[in-house]
């Protein structure tokens, strides 16, 4: 093998891709490369400050930068080769042999090979043009995820009367860093009658300092010339249509944009690797292998987590079914093979299918619901009628993933070739 | 009476609590919500977390956090103790930024580390 030959290329350097490299090392691979297109790693954890993260898988709270570095420290020494300022602008796949195509500064393009790849590039926020607001194109309206970038890492304010558009989490988060900054937010508008961020960050973000969460309701105008002045906020119908006489008007210099993320696909697509429309991620097996042999994908460029721990422990999992893979204990594509299906209650599932064989004592599957779910209900998996699995929930939002863990005896008693997974009340 | 979202678990149960009658709690749907609340109106406390000025054209910030909870009253005194902060690298986590903030025992204390 030449010297450029990997056994592994990871494709990003954020809690995914870290956790994926090491955890491939720990399974046995030696020559591992990790590319990264920024300057330093730990991805979208750099710019994230504040704590809550790690409850999970750390026990305890911690920053994201703090986060990240728990990682980082373990790199030292774990003869894992790096590689910052390097962008990967291609993928290319055949039987044996993954290529990587990526170009830096300072070493120009470059033509990778390697055995197996793991896809850890994260996501992207959605952007304005994707919802089309109505109104001018003045200057003062930020991503939420690109404000938090100026404010936290270059120590920039952008602005200091700020309307957010969105409850997610980052727009939240947002809402209080730019308050404790010394900006005014006058309030948070949703469009949906519910938020899609958590409680504690309503709590913490919103009421801390009175700032209104108007929910069903959303921004119909954007006015000023060079840079924003005022916006209106209406509220909406079922159907989310602007309900006339509701305006309110708001001066503001600033708007934050938290309208979701999505997975950052291009290079998966390119290479033949299914996407699945409800994720916005590649469909993947139980091992996290996607529909092109010896690609494996893990963290948010496979579905938007909204908690790091998930992550790690999802990116473990790829870095060991990719050194298995390298290491030629590679899936036999024969045994029984089940697709899971969502019904109309589940938004989605990950993985999307099951080669029954290669799940060892149980499968976790994450997924999740479409509506607020306040009674007690079941997300249960049915073989046709036959009840597989019943898992019990007190309450399920579609702002907190769901995962369920099915022991493989129970996988073992499905007959047919799908698994439909579903929501039923007590 | 004052109402409040338990932030405890995801269920997120709207709590409404007595000042006038010992801070009885009502509305919870389980014994963590009723500590939460009464908790939470006799003394609040918040981790602050922010940034500081760094000595460095590639990295103009760090960020820090408290190292315990503070009262939420002293939350934007906090902040502002952190406008006449300098950093120098290479800075370490866990570095002390601030000591005793407003005499409550709890540092600012860098979160990242940072080389020259
Ligand atoms: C603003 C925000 C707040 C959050 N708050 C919390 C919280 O409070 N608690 C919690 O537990 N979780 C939180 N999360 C969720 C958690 O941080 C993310 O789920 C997690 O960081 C995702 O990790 P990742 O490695 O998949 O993606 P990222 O961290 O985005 O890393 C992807 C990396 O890939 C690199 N990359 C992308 N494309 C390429 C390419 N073509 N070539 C080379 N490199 C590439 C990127 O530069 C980046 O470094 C938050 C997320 C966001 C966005
Ligand atoms: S009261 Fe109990 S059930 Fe309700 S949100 Fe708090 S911890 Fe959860």
């Amino acid at each position: 093998m030449a010297r450029q030959d990997y056994e592994l290329i990871v494709i990003g350097a954020g809690p995914a891709g870290l956790a994926a490299a090491l955890s491939a090392k720990e399974h046995g691979l030696s020559r591992i490369l990790v590319l990264e297109r920024d300057t330093e790693l730990g991805g979208i954890l750099n710019q994230c400050i504040h704590n809550g993260f790690g409850l999970h898988y750390f026990n305890e709270e911690l920053t994201g930068p703090e986060y990240a570095g728990r990682f980082i420290d373990q790199l030292d020494g774990s003869g894992i080769e790096i590689v910052c300022d390097t962008m990967v602008i291609r993928l290319e796949n055949s039987d044996d042999w993954r290529i990587v195509h990526a170009m830096s500064v300072e070493k120009g393009y470059q033509r990778l090979k390697c055995r197996a790849v793991i896809l850890a590039m994260g996501c992207r926020e959605r952007t304005r043009f994707a919802i089309q607001i109505p109104g001018s194109r003045p200057a003062g309206i930020f991503n939420a995820g690109t404000a938090q970038r100026y404010v936290n890492i270059e120590g920039k304010m952008v602005g200091r009367r700020v309307i957010i558009l969105g409850s997610g989490d980052i727009g939240l988060i947002m809402a209080r860093r730019m308050t404790l900054e010394g900006a005014k937010v006058l309030a948070c508008v949703e469009l949906l009658p519910y938020s899609g961020g958590l409680n504690r960050n309503i709590v913490q973000c919103l009421h801390d300092f009175d700032i209104p969460l108007y929910l069903s309701h959303t921004i119909t105008n954007i006015e000023g010339k060079k840079r924003v002045q005022r916006v209106t906020v209406q509220q909406v119908d079922e159907n989310r249509r602007p309900i006339p006489g509701t305006e309110m008007y708001y001066d503001v210099d600033t708007v934050l944009l938290s309208v979701g993320l999505i997975p950052e696909n291009e290079l998966s697509s390119e290479a033949g690797v299914k996407i699945d429309r409800r994720t916005s991620g590649p469909f993947v097996y139980e091992n996290l292998e996607t529909s092109e042999k010896g690609i494996f994908a893990c963290g948010n460029v496979l579905h938007v987590h909204d908690l790091v721990d998930y992550v790690t422990e999802e990116s473990q999992a790829a870095g060991k079914a990719a050194a298995a893979f390298v290491l030629g204990d590679a899936p036999a594509d024969s045994g029984h093979v089940i697709e899971i299906k969502t019904e109309p209650t589940v938004s989605y599932t990950v993985p999307q299918t099951v080669r029954v064989n290669e799940v060892e004592r149980s499968l976790r599957i994450f997924l999740r619901v479409n509506k607020i779910w306040e009674e007690t209900s079941y997300i249960v998996f049915r073989d046709g009628d036959n009840v597989i699995a019943r898992f019990k929930r007190d309450y399920m939002a579609p702002g907190e993933m769901e995962n369920a863990n099915i022991p493989r005896v129970l996988l073992d008693r499905v007959k047919g070739n799908t698994l439909r997974v579903l929501i039923e009340e007590a | 009476m004052k109402t409040l979202i338990c932030i405890v678990c995801p269920r997120g149960c709207h709590l409404n609590i007595d000042e006038e009658n010992d801070y009885k709690v009502t509305g919870h749907h389980c014994e963590k919500g009723e500590t939460y609340g009464r908790n939470e109106l006799l003394h609040p406390v918040r981790v602050v977390t922010s940034t500081v000025k760094v000595n460095s054209d590639i990295h103009p910030r760090c960020p820090v956090k408290t190292d315990q909870s503070i009262p939420k009253d002293d939350v934007f005194h906090a902040m502002k103790l952190l406008d006449s902060v300098l950093l120098t690298p290479p800075i370490r986590r866990g570095d002390i930024v601030v000591e005793n903030i407003a005499d409550s025992g709890a540092h600012f204390v860098a979160t990242r580390d940072l080389d020259t």
